[in-house]
């Protein structure tokens, strides 16, 4: 069974406030992890930690750094779950 | 007319804690002149999953999800989030100092560390793999992690520090403190210590080492420090900080001030690992180092705060200890032992102790040391028994000894502002 997009950005979006306190709503997809989320880079990899478990999917330390945007982990969390 | 206060003074401004007898300082220090007790029956199945003979201790009244925020919960360990609770009340406490980054210390303490997220790591690896393991495990389960956390939560830049003495961690902290500002390092100085280990493991491991209390059936009446009954501690968890400042800091913002520390005195029994030296050498080196640092003498002493855990033989050794040092002038001395309602809050309890010798000085009441049905006959000092106990008017000196498993010894020397 695979996630929908917007599936998969909701789940993002409480991962992401359960790290970094804040709400889900701040979560939209243009917005960049570090220079609108300030999410730093320990905290990046416990967000691809928990999507990766949340998700099924694997998402190589070489790719995180290519995940700028929210939109970015969403295609690749999507396009990795069907592959 | 007032003299300016001495360059090297320092004096206790701000109070902070979370402990099993209350979430902040006021209410654990009512609850401790109260005679509460913080043991209670564990609400798990540690005892029948893995055969674990002890059923209570004296866990945290309030837990910090109560009061610090979820991403402050997920990334601390909590040892490092007691220590958190603690510390911003003790600096509002203070009226949250102006001072420069520069000169402001954080000296925080566990006797054991992050064991929390060093064995929820080590189950991760083990049934997940290494690909599970959260990025932020090395971070939370080190053990200057408390201090850490502190240093960025204030911008204290003079130093961050973590000393390890097992049970006298939290007083050593606090005598380190009193070192940084004395030799000019930093004004201000927030310090203390704190523990949490109510996990299986190391209540297990306590318990192999015979020194825990397995009176099940009676956890309120099981740490008695003193009473002939004694069989052991009761573990605690917990949290408690001070903020030291320089006399004349705190003189020129008018601080509230609690009272001083006036003397460290700190020594090693170099004897065993566990059992402390039957002959007491080592404590009473700590003590007579710390009244001759604050320049008063064993008859001047009011109060003590005894480290005392409830063991057999440490209870009596301390005694004996504090005997040698005073000789008649014990007969003066009103005893309190405190872990008689905290447990023992390990790396945590010397902090805590010197903060209960701090309001016990401010407040001249020396708190009460309950479950004492049977005095031991061979206590040598006046006991605070059920209720507590007005300590004299004037100047006054009292003691709090923390001592720690390696024989590690601290004894500080609290005197009335």
């Amino acid at each position: 069974m695979a996630y929908t997009s917007q599936e998969i950005l909701e789940g993002l979006a409480e991962i992401v406030a359960e790290e970094t306190g804040l709400p889900t709503d701040a979560v939209v997809s243009e917005k960049s992890f570090t220079d609108d989320l300030d999410i730093d880079s320990l905290s990046m990899m416990t967000i691809v930690t928990h999507a990766e478990d949340k998700f099924g999917v694997r998402i190589p330390d070489d790719e995180v750094k290519n995940l700028t945007t929210v939109g970015d982990a969403v295609s690749y969390i999507e396009g990795a779950q069907a592959a | 007319m007032t003299a300016a206060p001495a360059s090297r003074d320092v004096v206790v401004t701000g109070l902070g804690a979370t402990t099993p007898l209350g979430g902040d300082a006021p209410s654990t220090w009512a609850a401790a002149l109260a005679g509460e007790s913080g043991a209670r029956t564990l609400d798990n199945d540690w005892a029948e999953k893995y055969g674990i003979p002890v059923t209570f201790a004296a866990t945290i009244k309030v837990t910090p999800d109560q009061v610090l925020s979820r991403p402050e919960t997920k990334r601390m360990d909590p040892s490092t989030q007691y220590a958190m609770v603690a510390a911003r009340e003790a600096w509002q406490d203070a009226g949250a100092p102006e001072v420069d980054g520069e000169r402001l210390g954080a000296v925080v303490s566990s006797g054991i560390g992050g064991i929390w997220t060093t064995l929820d790591g080590w189950d991760t690896l083990q049934e997940r793999g290494a690909r599970r393991m959260l990025p932020m495990t090395v971070p939370m389960l080190m053990p200057n992690s408390p201090a850490a956390y502190v240093s960025l939560e204030f911008g204290a830049k003079a130093g961050a520090h973590a000393l390890v003495s097992a049970c006298a961690s939290g007083a050593e902290a606090i005598g380190y403190g009193v070192d940084m500002i004395r030799a000019g390092r930093a004004d201000v100085v927030v310090c203390g210590g704190t523990e949490a280990t109510i996990h299986p493991m190391p209540i297990a491991a306590f318990a192999a080492s015979r020194t825990l209390s397995l009176r099940n059936d009676d956890p309120q009446g099981a740490s008695r420090p003193y009473d002939v009954d004694r069989d052991g501690f009761v573990i605690g968890e917990g949290a408690a900080i001070v903020v030291l400042e320089s006399a004349e800091h705190a003189a020129a913002r008018g601080a509230r001030v609690y009272a001083k520390i006036a003397g460290v005195g700190l020594s090693a029994d170099a004897f065993h690992i566990t059992s402390p030296d039957p002959e007491g050498t080592g404590q009473v080196s700590a003590m007579r180092r710390s009244l001759e640092d604050a320049g008063v003498t064993a008859r001047d002493v009011v109060h003590v705060n005894a480290h005392a855990t409830s063991t057999k033989v440490g209870d009596l050794t301390e005694t004996a200890s504090i005997r040698t040092l005073m000789g008649g002038e014990a007969d003066h001395v009103r005893l309190s032992a405190t872990k008689s309602m905290t447990g023992h809050l390990l790396g945590g309890a010397g902090a805590l102790e010197t903060l209960f010798t701090v309001m016990a000085v401010h407040e001249r009441l020396a708190p009460p040391t309950i479950n004492v049905a049977n005095p031991d006959p061979e206590l040598q000092v006046p006991l605070v028994r059920a209720t507590p106990e007005k300590l004299p008017d004037g100047d006054i000196v009292a003691l709090n000894n923390s001592f720690g498993f390696g024989g590690h010894n601290v004894a500080l020397t609290v005197t009335s502002a």
